[in-house]
């Protein structure tokens, strides 16, 4: 999309097509990782002052004058990056340095990978798959590898612990979350997100949007299931015992310090803008207008995906400060005996109600 | 099709450059004097006991296998749900097939408790599951 439309432009100044297509790439790739950034910096200090609120607490609330805070702690999350980058980059003396040096960058490329096929709005998606549904929950699972790596080489056996069980964790959730998100593409009959969006236009009875989460009880049960199976595939509360600050420190990131860890956080934060996106596009009808044929059109679309994707990362907040953390056999019994069994029975129950409804 | 996996491809090179140049900054703004206490391992301020490649329990290990069984059912879900609509019936009954052999295999699991993280409701166990009841009446363990 993105990249077609700057190749486009490329070859009218002149006929390079090889440099063309890299220069598209990199520069609509640019202004991705700057998103990245600014969506992990907005997102701390947005979740800062909404645990201070919903604690009664004030938060970050500095006034001083350059990068001590700024007003009302704006300026936080800069001293924080600041802070993160000059900070001493320690690597352990006893762990296994080439696969902890290796593990950070696994875990970026997998979520700047899954940002690419994100639909911002009808023009603003880098590469439009036609199987964007799977690529984005493939790309999605190679964080695991990245985190079993930083566990694993940490040599530390907090860090070990944390890895097996955010493994052990993301791959049972990824299950239900895929057998949830198979429930669009059943209702559109395809993979490509910007299909998937278009096939949710216009509105049903005149009130309601016509989202796939309205279409239908087995899809308004499908989005909940994927959307808590996508708080438990990005390691958030109440699903965070791979990181559990109060038993396992921080679980696999205990022995990495500055700017090495920043890019996990960097890429956490990452992760819950494509689930939300995934969720956004696949059951909240992406960059169509809850009021239907209103607001409908060219900036607005980015407007009400940002909208909407904000929205659910406000409730993945809102549930960390709500809910206790589940214990690891909890854990299991919610996705193997709760989750799958649902999600399988959804499935059928979509295709009985396509097949007698049309 | 290339261009969009080409696309993909310089991402990942992009990924490397992103990563390793704040690294590079860092090496040169960050100040750098390690010395061996700093460079253990962290065990609650201890001393560090020992390695920790340690072998390691066996439960994570039957959730990696059932794992892989239902993550390739997904992946043959997927291109059936794209087509679903043009064949109707007939891809209906066959995924419905193939879904409730998968569903017995989940209820067989089930029932033989692998899908429990502590096993000790096994009711025809051998071995060493034979009498955990009797021995570890309420065994927590995490």
């Amino acid at each position: 999309m993105t990249v077609d439309l700057l190749i486009d432009w490329l070859n009218t100044i002149g006929d390079f097509p090889v440099l063309a297509f890299i220069l598209a790439v990199v520069i609509s790739g640019i202004p991705l990782f700057l998103v990245m950034a600014l969506n992990a910096m907005v997102a701390v200090y947005v979740e800062r002052k909404v645990s201070a609120f919903m604690m009664d607490r004030i938060g970050p609330m500095g006034q001083g004058p350059g990068l001590h805070a700024g007003k009302w702690g704006l300026l936080q999350t800069v001293a924080d990056a600041v802070k993160l980058l000059v900070k001493e980059d320690t690597v352990p003396e006893s762990s296994d340095k080439v696969l902890f040096k290796m593990a950070p960058f696994i875990i970026f490329i997998g979520a700047f990978m899954g940002l690419a096929a994100v639909p911002f709005s009808q023009t603003l998606q880098v590469v439009d798959f036609n199987v964007g549904v799977f690529y984005i929950i493939a790309v999605g699972s190679i964080g695991v590898i990245g985190i079993v790596m930083a566990g694993w080489a940490s040599n530390n056996k907090w860090s070990l612990y944390g890895a097996m069980r955010s493994a052990a964790q993301i791959i049972s959730y990824e299950i239900p979350a895929g057998l949830s998100i198979i429930i669009p593409i059943m209702m559109a009959g395809t993979m490509n997100l910007q299909e998937l969006i278009h096939f949710q236009s216009g509105s049903v009875w005149g009130i309601l949007p016509n989202w796939i989460i309205f279409n239908n009880p087995f899809s308004f049960i499908a989005f909940f299931i994927f959307f808590i199976s996508a708080i438990a595939e990005t390691n958030r509360t109440p699903f965070d015992i791979p990181e559990a600050e109060s038993e396992l420190v921080a679980g696999w990131m205990t022995e990495y310090s500055g700017f090495r860890w920043a890019i996990f956080f960097l890429s956490e934060y990452a992760n819950m803008l494509i689930v939300s996106g995934l969720a956004v596009a696949g059951f909240l009808g992406g960059w169509q207008s809850p009021i239907p044929g209103l607001f409908d059109s060219g900036a607005w679309g980015l407007f009400w995906f940002m909208g909407k994707v904000a929205s659910l990362i406000f409730i993945m907040m809102w549930f960390r400060w709500t809910f206790p953390r589940l214990r690891v056999d909890q854990l299991m019994h919610v996705c193997w005996k709760v989750f799958i069994p649902i999600a399988m029975l959804n499935i059928f129950g979509v295709g009985i109600w396509k097949l007698i409804f049309g | 099709m290339y261009r969009d996996f080409g696309t993909i491809f310089i991402f990942i090179l992009m990924g490397i450059v992103l990563v390793y140049v704040p690294l590079l900054i860092q090496q040169l703004v960050a100040p750098s004097n390690p010395n061996p206490d700093k460079l253990a391992t962290y065990e609650c301020g201890e001393e560090s006991e020992g390695s920790a490649w340690v072998q390691f329990n066996i439960r994570f290990y039957v959730v990696a296998l059932i794992f892989l069984i239902f993550d390739v059912e997904v992946v043959f879900l997927f291109p059936w749900a794209v087509v679903f609509n043009e064949l109707g019936m007939i891809a209906f009954v066959e995924m419905a097939i193939f879904l409730i052999i998968l569903m017995v295999g989940l209820a067989y699991v089930w029932k033989k408790s692998d899908l429990d993280w502590i096993k000790y409701n096994v009711k025809y166990g051998r071995g060493r599951y034979a009498s955990l009841i009797e021995k570890n009446p309420s065994s927590q363990e995490s």
